[in-house]
This record gives structure tokens, sequence and C-alpha cells, in this order.
């Protein structure tokens, strides 16, 4: 360890780390451009100058590591002056074309100036011109060479995170330009995250361009339902101005650092998937009745449940619901039905999966489902399904699944003519939806709390960034609904109260409740 | 004084082998090899006081010393003759007329630093002195000199050459690193520092062609008879590259700490026609300029950097009263800005920024507003970056301005035209 002194106040850090580490460790604030703690020091943007005691001039903070008794100055005259000096370079062939920049709002260029700069220009040359403005280099992301500072931050991220090499620097001198190399696209699992890690508008996403100025936007942390990685996100949504873009709430999803987890990165399906949040969802309550409500519509179902057979009826959890609404399911339909059968795992659904951070199971909650439905080996759902193809089945409830896209859409109508009531409830229009009797409309991720576990058995919260759709609730109040209607009485009033239950019941969860879990969650006990 | 280094440049074919060795190549080297211990070898380094010569002094066998001890990687020994600084030619000279000077230096501090590969960076633009050397690597290959049992000495040294493609930068040293092992020609971060992490990740010694082609004299003659070659902490002789408005110009191996107006009037035969003399360039394109007043300096590290400047790459350029300062400005800005890796910000921007506002003076829109801002231009670049280029860069400008603002001020406000260029100056 070392005793050190940032700005007058002591602070005693691990040997060895940079003077930045140091600096963010301490919550304290310092410029930078190059650094970035997911990547290798460039060293080469030279903004983080800072003046240290006993060293002529100032330093980067980058790329000095503290000693022993460093006495470090962010704030002092002579830091700040380098600061403002380097910012001056770095603006210096800059086109200064911000209010046609989608950077605009959430650029460093702009926030240093405003921070550390305010000077006036003394530029008085032509600028250098590059050509490549507004370039497609891929799918997802639009180049600005003139707008860049060089930084090399993509160029590490091809190199050192995805090793794709995508991007170089060309050129020398003031000449120097980022670019795709020759013949190649910006074309791989992560490219999205480069526009994240690109401090200026040199890189921008095309899915999110031109929507939003970003001082519009809401943001709620929460957590990627894509798959059991569970990758920390930024809800980002449209806050102020709800006539916009109608129902476009969500913008865009932003990875969210949790070293534990993602890092800083996040894989583009799951960061071009929040479109399901807004788009194709099921709005409107499908029962007997025209017209439904939801009172009614829920009293309908208690009474087909409260008839139904143990036996005759199965359940098709999800791994999609939260830990909260899982335990409401295992409640109701295991402990108080008392049905025989039930299942969540939907066969042959495995997607892609790399060494990194996408997972091949695409549910947030698989492990959490089965810890809490404990359902062993009939977990998978074939079997129920089977059972109904042969008519041996009077009823179906099932959560979210679309059984079409997993068993085919002639197996949909196979069960459709053989089981007499299927009930439905989820978030998105599909074909299992669309055959139900009774559709129960639930919301999104976005609209609700709760927790997931992720493949390893980390615990993390979501929260609700966008307020339900008009007709449509979360699962678990669903549930809390239904369980009434059937003479379970259970008192919460928010996910948080089922949590402390579930935590109370359930050994994996145990001593765990939403204030421990934070911001970066929490793995199972055992 | 005794020709040392240059003993051979007027030899014809002395890069041949069987030249060289009539001269006595590779006597000292075998001798080292099969009955000295490295140790000794560093030792005698250390006392000779032989100092990097490709331009920052640094004394060598410290930087030899620096190596990490115990270390199971291998050591790579790198000669550093990307020779690109303007106004120097003098390892041209050994490349091309005596290579195996160097071959035979790099042999014995190859053994010295316990390196069994070298290689020779060679700048791309010199033809001739690659043909040269590596003809002669090649020969010495042949007869055993290099190789797996080095002068039969059971010591393995591997030798190669590899061409630079043009990038002045290539000859810092990290750059150069960089470029050697396949990659963009950009300085690295120290530390580390390549005594430490070097080229491939290993342990690497740089050092200068000249530095290198010292060592067998040294081995030869003995530590003190080189340290008193030169003065107090600077042993050795010094081949300096004189350009410019001078009767003789070309290179000169002399006693370091010579007096450089002697150089200028003796050696050089004196100002080109008998015209006065202007201001002196004493280390290379980097260096700061010296007025006609300030000649009277010795040529040593510390006597330059006294007087506010640096022996740098020992290329001086004299130039006469014929100059135009503003002229020597443009090009010296025009230099830096071509050639700036583009790494860093300060020098990325700042040398272009500067280049844009002396081109502007240089073609008569110059405004007397403008030769502050250069002025402050290259203050804020010095020390700010990754390698010292930005700092090269901003002493012309610094030093130019500073010492003859009264020509920049009169060049903007009379204009161009007011300053007639005499015929022949250039």
């Amino acid at each position: 360890m070392a005793n050190i002194v940032i700005d007058g106040k002591s602070f005693t850090v691990k040997d060895g780390i940079t003077i930045i580490e140091a600096i963010d460790q301490v919550k304290s604030e310092l410029p930078r451009y190059c650094y970035h703690p997911g990547l290798s020091i460039a060293g080469n943007c030279r903004i983080c100058q800072v003046e240290v005691d006993k060293m002529p001039g100032t330093v980067i903070a980058c790329n000095t590591r503290v000693a022993e008794g460093m006495v470090i100055h962010t704030q002092s005259e002579k830091a700040k002056d380098s600061q403002k000096v380097v910012l001056e370079f770095l603006l210096a062939n800059h086109p200064l074309d911000c209010p046609v920049c989608d950077q605009a709002g959430e650029c460093k260029l702009q926030d240093y100036y405003m921070e550390y700069g305010v000077y006036d220009s003394h530029f008085d040359e032509t600028k250098v011109k590059k050509t490549k403005k507004g370039v497609s280099v891929g799918p997802t992301i639009m180049l600005d060479q003139e707008r860049c500072i060089l930084c090399s931050r993509c160029v590490r991220f091809g190199d050192e995170i995805t090793k794709t090499h995508d991007f170089g620097i060309f050129g020398r001198g003031d000449r120097a330009k980022i670019d795709i190399y020759p013949g190649k696209e910006l074309d791989n699992k992560y490219s999205g995250n480069v526009a994240d890690i690109c401090p200026v508008g040199a890189l921008t996403d095309k899915d999110f361009r031109f929507k939003m100025r970003v001082w519009y936007l809401g943001k709620q942390e929460s957590v990627c339902p894509g798959c059991s990685r569970g990758c920390n996100i930024s809800v980002e949504f449209e806050k102020s101005r709800p006539y916009h873009l109608k129902n476009d709430r969500v913008m865009r999803l932003k990875p969210r650092e949790n070293k534990d987890v993602n890092q800083w990165w996040m894989c583009d399906e799951g960061r071009y998937a929040y479109k399901s949040i807004d788009q194709n969802r099921i709005k409107a309550i499908k029962a007997s009745r025209m017209n439904p409500q939801w009172k009614d519509t829920l009293e309908e179902v208690a009474g087909i449940l409260k008839k139904a057979s143990l036996s005759a009826w199965g359940l098709i959890a999800s791994p999609q619901n939260t830990n909260e609404e899982l335990y409401l399911t295992k409640r109701l339909f295991l402990d108080t039905l008392k049905w025989k059968q039930a299942a969540f795992k939907a066969p042959g659904q495995d997607g892609f999966e790399d060494n990194f951070l996408i997972k091949k199971d695409k549910n947030p909650n698989t492990l959490g489902a089965e810890k809490i439905l404990n359902l062993g080996a009939n977990e998978d759902m074939t079997a129920i399904v089977e059972k109904a193809k042969r008519g041996e089945l009077e009823g179906l409830f099932i959560f979210n699944h679309d059984l079409a896209k997993i068993f085919g859409a002639e197996t949909l109508k196979v069960i459709r003519q053989k089981v007499k009531t299927i009930i439905y409830q989820g978030t998105n229009l599909n074909p299992t939806a669309e055959i139900a009797d009774i559709v129960l409309p639930a919301v999104t991720y976005a609209e609700k709390d709760g927790t997931f576990t992720n493949f390893e058995g980390r615990v993390q919260r979501i929260r609700k960034a966008v307020e339900p759709f008009a007709g449509t609730l979360p699962d678990w109040d669903i549930l809390l609904n239904l369980a009434g209607l059937l003479g379970l009485t259970l008192k919460y009033l928010r996910p948080e109260h089922i949590f402390d239950d579930l935590a109370k019941e359930n050994s994996a969860f145990k001593e765990m409740n939403y204030k421990k879990l934070g911001n970066t969650g929490l793995i199972w006990s055992q | 004084m005794e020709a040392i280094l240059s003993r051979n440049f007027n030899i014809s074919n002395a890069w041949k082998l069987s030249v060289a060795e009539e001269r006595g190549a590779y006597q000292t080297a075998k001798k080292v090899l099969t009955s000295s211990k490295p140790e000794e070898v560093l030792a005698a380094v250390m006392a000779s006081n032989l100092r990097g010569l490709g331009g920052a002094g640094f004394p060598t066998g410290k930087k030899w010393s620096f190596l990490p001890k115990n270390n199971p990687k291998p050591v790579y020994l790198v000669i550093n003759a990307d020779e690109g600084e303007p106004g120097t030619c003098k390892d041209r000279y050994i490349l091309e007329r005596d290579p195996h000077q160097m071959i035979e230096g790099i042999i014995i501090s190859a053994f010295a630093i316990n390196s069994h590969k070298a290689y020779v960076y060679i700048r791309g633009e010199y033809v001739r002195p690659y043909e040269n050397l590596q003809a002669a690597v090649d020969e010495a290959y042949t007869k055993g000199y290099l190789g797996k049992n080095a002068l039969g000495s059971g010591y393995a040294i591997d030798l190669v050459v590899h061409r630079g493609a043009g990038a002045y930068i290539c000859g810092e040293e990290t750059a150069l690193l960089n470029s050697l092992e396949g990659g963009r020609g950009l300085p690295r971060l120290k530390p580390p520092f390549p005594a430490i992490v070097g080229l491939f990740g290993c342990p690497t010694i740089i050092n200068n062609v000249e530095t290198v082609a010292c060592v067998p004299h040294i081995m030869k003659n003995g530590a003190e008879w080189f340290a008193a070659l030169g003065i107090p902490g600077c042993g050795g002789t010094h081949l300096f590259s004189i350009s410019g408005h001078v009767e003789k110009p070309g290179v000169y191996e002399l006693p370091m700490g010579v007096s450089l107006k002697d150089i200028i009037y003796k050696n050089a035969g004196g100002i080109l026609g008998g015209r006065q003399l202007k201001a002196v360039i004493p280390g290379g394109i980097s260096a700061k300029i010296l007025t006609a007043a300030e000649v009277d300096v010795k040529m040593d590290y510390d006597s330059l950097k006294n007087a506010g400047t640096m022996l740098g790459s020992a290329g001086i350029m004299v130039m006469d009263e014929t100059t135009c300062m503003v002229k020597m400005l443009y090009y010296a800005t025009k230099f830096f800005a071509h050639e700036s890796c583009g790494q860093c910000s300060p020098c990325r921007e700042g040398t272009g920024w500067a280049h844009k506002i002396v081109t502007r003076i240089y073609s008569g829109h110059g405004k007397i507003e403008d030769l502050d801002e250069l002025l402050r231009i290259a203050r804020n670049m010095e020390r700010r970056t990754i390698c010292v280029f930005a700092d090269a860069a901003a002493w012309p400008i610094l030093s130019y301005i500073g010492k003859f603002r009264t020509e920049f001020e009169q060049f903007i406000t009379q204009g161009k035209a007011a300053l007639l260029e005499p015929a022949g100056a250039h």
C-alpha cells in the first residue's frame, strides 16, 4: 500500500497502480480521452496532466505510477494550465460541427472544454480536411474522421477485446486519421461498443443517430435479458417529450460497468434487442367475454383454475420472468394448486455462445427458475407438450413461451385442437398468444422491478425504466391478484417484499435483500 | 590528431573484409571473445567514459548495466543506424566505408551484454551504405566471424540488417523497436525502458553506430587511453558532420570538447566565399541555433547544454549572412510537421499548426502577433509528449524567433521583397 495525497486529501491506495487509477478509486475527477480502464495504456491524448511534487513540469496520470508519499495535484494552476493547453491542441483541427453532431451532449470535447478549457480560439489557419465524414464502416457504426482525436480506443478495442483488428490509424502528423482496414467491415458481435468508448463524435451508432438529443434521455440501471450472462445495462428512454416519438419510448441500451459480469461491454445482439419493449406488444386482454377488463378476466381465470384437475393441466413457466415472479408461480401453482405437471425449459433453443460475454442460453433467469421451481428432471417442457399433443391435457397455462417457435407451427395447431383451454401470459405477440383462449398482457423487464439470476448464480436487480402500457400488468402483479382469488392471500406491495420472503425460504438467496444486491448484484451463497 | 574511427574512411574498399583485415579488423574481437570476460568489457566501457553518440549522450556502460540480472529472456542488441537527423551524415561514413569496424564493435558489445542476436536498423534511404554493410555482414558470416561459433570462440552471434522505410521518427529508439517488430514506427511509452522491456518484449540495448564502433578501440588501446582522448566525463573522439556555408563541408573526426569556432574556421576552412557568419546549428536540426557571437563554445554534451543548446547528432549547419531565418524556420517546421508520428496531440497538432503559421509568414501574409503565437505553441508542445520529437520541433521555433526576432518582424512588416536574397543563398 502507498500513502498518497491527491489535492490535499490523504489516501492509502495499492502500491504501483497508476495515478489515474488512484484518482478513479477515490472518486476524484480528471479529464481523459485515450485512457480506458478496460484497454491498454496508450498515453497519446496527453490530457490527464497532473502536477506531482518533486517531478518537473506535469506528467500524465495514466502512465505514472503512485509511490509512497506522492503528492499529486489535479487542480493546481500548473496542472490545469497543462490540461487546457492539451485540449487546445486536440480542438485545433476539430471541425466544431456540434450542431449537426450526434455526440453533442455526451461529447468529452464539449464537456472538457466547458470544464477545463473556456479559452478564446487562437487557431486562425485552414483546418486539415479529412475525407470520410459520415461514412458507414459496418452495419452498426458511422465514421467521421474529422471529429476523431486519434485516442486509439477503438483500435485497441479491436486489437485487445474482440481481436478482430478492425481499425487502424493511417498517415502521420496532423494527416493521421482513423479508418477501417481496406476491404474490411466493422462487423463483429461487439461492434456497438466502439461508439460507447469513442469519447467524441467520430464513431456513432447508426441505430441511435439523430433519433434524439441525449439530454432528453432518462436512464435506468438494469440488466440485459438477452442471455444468461446478465450484462449490466442502462436503459435509456424518452424522458421529457412523450409526444416526440409516440410509442417508441426506449431509445437505446448502454453497457454499465460491472467488473464481475460484463466489465464495460455488451454484445450487439443484446444492445439492439430493446425494440421489443415498445414494438409488437400485447396490449389488450383476451378472454371469453367481449371487451374484457382485468377484474373479470382474472375472475374467469380463477374460476377455471379452481375447477381444473391437478393431473389434467400443464404449467409452462418462463425463465424470462424474475425470481420474484417465479417464486409466486411456485407458491400458486405448485404449493397451493399442487399441479403435477410443470416445466419451464424449452428444448433446442440454444443459440450462439462465445468465450467472452455471449451465452447460449438466451434466457436471463434459467438458474433462478431451476432453483426456485425446483422441478429437477421435469423442467423440460417436451413431456407436457407431448401429452398435450396426445390429447391427454385439458388445459395449459403458458408464460411467455411461443410453442410455435420451439416445436413448430404444426405442433401448435395440434395442441390447439387437442387442448380445451389455453391461457397465455406474456409480453409480445406471437402465434401461441394468438391461439390462446385467454391472454393476459404482461410487461417487459424495462417496465418492472425484480431480479434475475445469471448463469453463475449472480442475483442482479432490474428496475422500472418506463411505465407499463395501459392495460398491461407486471407478471408478479397478475400472479398476486390471481393468488388472492384462489384463496392464497399474499400481502406484497412491491417485488422487494416478495424477494424478502424468497430469501427467507430459499437457501440460495439466503440473507440477500435489494439493498445488499446494490448496483452490481451478489452471487448465491452456495 | 590520429584518426581512430575514421582511419579507414579514405582507404579504398575498406568495406571489403580482405582490406579491413589487412588493417587489423577483428583482431581485438577475437582476443576479447577468447580471453576476456563480459564483465571486463563492461568495466572497460564504463571506465572509458564512452557516451552514446546518437544524440542523447547517455553513458554507454551505464546503459548496459541497466539490463536485468538473472534474466531468463534473450537479450537483444539493436544498432540504431537510422541516421535521419538533418545535417548529419557521420554514421553513413562508417556504414559505407568501414562497416567491419562496426561489426567488430557489435561482436564485442553483444558478448559484453550476453546477447546472441543483434539487429542493425539502417535508414532506408542509405542504399549504398546498406549494400556495403550487407556485403560486409555476409563476408563476416562466410569467414565464421559471425554465426554459431563467432571467431572460433564458441560464442554465438547472429546479426541481421533491417532497412527502414523512410520515417525520421524510427530513429527514436522505441519507434525503431516497433518498426523492427513490423509495427508502425510509434515511440513507446516509458517506462518500461528498453533495457527491461525492449524488442519482442525482451531486454534490449540500443546503441548508435558510432558508439559501438568505438568499442573495439577501447578494448584494443585501453579505457584510459580512450578517456584521455576526450574531456572529463566524456571520452573519445566524435565524428562531426559539417554542412552549409563553409569552404570544406564534410565529416571530421575530432576530440570531444573541440571548439566549434575551430571546426568552422580551421577544419572546414571558414565561411564560404569569405562572407560573414550569421548562425550555426551545432547538433542537427533539433538543436537550438547559436548566433555568430555564440560560436566560441566547446563541442561536448555539457558545454553545449550550458550554452542553451545541445551536441545532439553533432551535425553542424553553418549559415552565413545571406541566410533568411524565416526561410530556415519554414524548412524546419515543414520537416517536423511532415515527420511527426501523429501519436500525441500536442505534437501532431502543434507541428502542423506552427508550420501553417510560418508558411503564412513566409508567403508574405504574416502578422506581428504570429510570432508570439508561434512561441506560445512551441512552449506548449514542450515536455508534453511521449518522446522528445515535440521538444525538438519546438526548439527551432523558440531559438530562431528568440534570437532573430527583429529579422522576423522586418520580414512581416516590410514584406519579403524588402529582404533581398543574394544569389547562391540557400
